[in-house]
């Protein structure tokens, strides 16, 4: 019925709309969201293998990515934060201080 | 077609049945433990409280559901539409979902997750959007301020709640709320005896996780005016009311399934106690029959007519109380674990939400840095000194068989209940502000 | 159509629209909330897939905690100005090959599942259920015996990341 086939697709659909996000969208808050996005989708994808095969070590591998999302997210937005206080912007285009 | 759909949900039968009752009831249930809280405030306050409504004001949560139904639905203009209408909704199925995992029973479970007690705390974290996102969309300085207070309570303290949880869930070996409640059975004793400190923290914790006095600054009138409710009326004020009480009720539900020993009785495995028994049937009889001899005393008909149904109520339930204590056989003998489990059940959650009403009216309410300063201070380091404390207590209580030191119970208990007090006092201590220089008048 | 099945396809599809919908939206606050719904939809598949603890693990951490973090962080940055701006840049032309290139990826995993080099693995049943059981305990376990070292490193850098959160959002450091 449900072969690992259908959890494969999804986790590639999640994966794209994420990158999608990433690359196309101005406000940084938003890139980080699909930031959040492609990181569920390989963790459907380790998930749905730790099934497959009977092993638990893909959730516990899951259980770190989750771990790390949280901290990337928390500094992450800290940065975003001290952005915001310097140059009143969120938007990725207005960010170009290093730029010649 | 039919068949197939039956036998399809056949096994689902009876939790969908219970979920109905739940959801059909709470609302009335929730009504009543507003009313409550009225007379008990009055009784603290030495007046009377709700009479008028009903006998004894016990009509009143029809009156103000009847009237919040009924009030004009205001939404602010520059408000978000669709989060406003979004976020009380978020709260109160964050409550209702939560109590699907409750263990009401042995058999008065909607769902008996393996990880239960871990879905009750994960769904209620939950409920912090819809006051974030209600705060929000209202469009007002005083809703975002008391929605991110809020919400910054919340979150502080559920760290300490979950470490709270945590030691009882040392001491009861699984996360599944039935095995919790099993082992209590099985070492004669409740958690609450065994880790009293991590009882009081999570009688804390769980106090400011559900936005109650003392821990009310977000909601407080005198502050914020009602902080992520201000812009909130009629029916959707409700659902937030409905949402908060049911964290109570939630909240109450840990806290009974953990340390006080979930739905067993009083003594569950001593057979010389078996005389508790009677208790849930003589204590209806009691309540019935209290109602009958001041119902000819009420001065209108409508609430003598009332008194008398509470008591026709309180006599079928002490009927179906009794009757599986009489009658040890057949299908009404095999009732009562269940019957009775739910009335013990909700007893405990009773005496925990009168303790909740007793605190509300009784201390003033702390400052927000105050708050905040008590949770991460001294209420964090506290639950993981208590932590640890109850692992060294299970591991010298073991027996040599499995690894541990066979200590005597209480002993093991008493040591590790006096060093995490003594790590307390001290953490107490260090958080209290410096004794200030004497003001001018006090010299005299 | 048993309930493995009808459960799968509609936390799918939920998880398909609700990110779809996050990438697209004008307004931040709605976005969080589609993201939600997307975290939400995540954490039916493990609970579909057998894996009760990771999906508890997901709704507390993720759901409770980091989009609460995301929410607070939008309500703090007032977002009024950006939402009046362009919302997507002018790289439509690199997400669309990067689609391609990934929709290119999912035809061959379709197409090897009938025929090819990875057919055993496509066609391999899943592990029994029972294998995983009780999953808490087993994660457990392995969490601190086979799985220690990673365990220690990530509360070190859990550690990390506090610490640097809070200099990053300082005032006057």
């Amino acid at each position: 019925m449900l072969s690992i086939t259908h959890y494969l697709v999804l986790s590639l659909a999640l994966f794209t709309i994420g990158v999608v996000g990433v690359v196309t969208r101005r406000n940084v808050i938003i890139i980080l969201m699909s930031i959040e996005l492609i990181l569920n989708a390989v963790n459907i994808n380790l998930v749905a293998f730790s099934r497959l095969f009977g092993v638990v070590g893909g959730q516990v591998f899951a259980i770190f990515i989750i771990t790390d999302a949280a901290a990337e997210a928390a500094v992450g937005l800290g940065i975003i934060i001290a952005f915001f206080r310097n140059r009143e912007t969120v938007l990725a285009d207005e960010m170009d201080l290093l730029k010649w | 077609m039919l068949q197939e759909l039956y036998i399809f949900f056949k096994p689902h039968l009876l939790p969908i049945l219970y979920a109905l009752v739940i959801v059909l009831v709470l609302p009335l249930l929730a009504g009543y433990v507003v009313l409550l809280e009225r007379k008990v405030m009055a009784d603290m306050q030495a007046r009377l409280g709700p009479m008028r409504v009903g006998p004894h004001g016990l009509l009143q949560p029809l009156a103000d559901a009847v009237k919040l139904l009924m009030k004009e639905d205001i939404i602010p203009e520059s408000a978000d539409k669709w989060i406003f209408w979004l976020a009380p909704l978020l709260s109160v199925t964050a409550g209702m979902v939560a109590m699907a995992a409750l263990p009401i029973g042995p058999v008065f479970q909607i769902a008996n997750l393996n990880v239960g007690l871990l879905f009750i705390l994960g769904i209620g974290s939950m409920g912090i959007f819809g006051i974030v996102l209600g705060g929000w969309a209202s469009n007002s300085h005083y809703s975002l301020l008391g929605a991110l207070r809020s919400a910054a309570q919340l979150v502080s303290y559920e760290t300490a709640a979950g470490m709270a949880v945590v030691s009882g869930v040392i001491l009861g070996g699984s996360l599944n709320t039935s095995v919790l409640v099993n082992m209590q059975s099985e070492q004669h004793v409740w958690f609450i005896f065994v880790a009293p400190i991590g009882f009081f923290l999570y009688l804390v914790a769980s106090i400011a996780e559900t936005n109650r006095a003392p821990f009310d600054l977000p909601e407080a009138e005198s502050e914020l005016v009602a902080g992520y409710m201000t812009e909130y009326s009629g029916f959707r004020w409700a659902l937030y009311f409905l949402a908060e009480y049911t964290n109570m009720i939630v909240v109450a539900s840990i806290a009974t399934t953990l340390f006080l020993g979930g739905w067993l009785r009083p003594f569950a495995s001593t057979r010389a106690f078996n005389f508790l028994d009677y208790v849930p049937m003589l204590l209806m009889l009691l309540v019935a029959g209290y109602s009958l001899y001041r119902a000819p005393k009420q001065p209108v008909p409508v609430q003598k007519m009332v008194m008398v149904g509470v008591a026709g109520l309180c006599f079928g339930l002490a009927a179906i109380l009794g009757a599986p204590v009489f009658i040890k056989t057949g299908m009404i003998g095999a009732m009562m674990p269940g019957v009775h489990g739910a009335f013990w059940f909700l007893f405990k959650v009773g005496i925990y939400l009168y303790v909740f009403l007793w605190l509300r009216f009784t201390f003033p309410r702390y400052r927000f840095d105050q708050l905040m300063k008590l949770g991460w201070h001294f209420l964090i380091p506290v639950s993981i000194a208590n932590v640890f404390g109850v692992a060294i207590a299970s591991y010298l209580h073991r027996s040599e068989a499995d690894g541990g030191h066979g200590w005597n119970l209480w002993a093991a208990v008493l040591l590790t209940t006096v060093i995490t007090f003594v790590i307390a006092a001290i953490l107490a201590k260090k958080g209290e502000n410096p004794p200030r220089a004497p003001l001018t008048a006090e010299k005299f | 159509m048993n309930i493995d099945a009808i459960s799968f396809y509609f936390f799918a599809a939920l998880a398909v629209v609700s990110a779809i919908l996050v990438v697209t939206r004008r307004n931040a606050v709605h976005s969080a909330i589609f993201l939600v719904a997307a975290l939400l939809a995540t954490a039916g598949i493990f609970l579909q897939l057998h894996a009760e603890f990771l999906f508890i693990v997901q709704v507390i951490l993720y759901v409770g905690g980091i989009m609460v973090l995301f929410v607070f962080v939008i309500m703090l940055v007032n977002l009024d100005v950006a939402a009046r701006q362009m919302q997507f840049n002018r790289m439509w032309f690199v997400a669309l090959c990067l689609t391609i290139a990934l929709g290119a990826q999912v035809y061959m995993v379709i197409h090897y599942a009938h025929s090819g080099v990875m057919e055993a693995l496509f066609r391999l049943p899943p592990a029994p259920a029972a294998a995983l059981e009780p999953n808490s305990e087993l994660i457990g376990v392995s969490l601190f015996t086979e799985y220690m070292l990673p365990f220690e490193i990530a509360s070190v850098m859990l550690l990390v990341a506090m610490i640097g959160a809070v200099v990053m959002a300082k005032r006057k450091v």
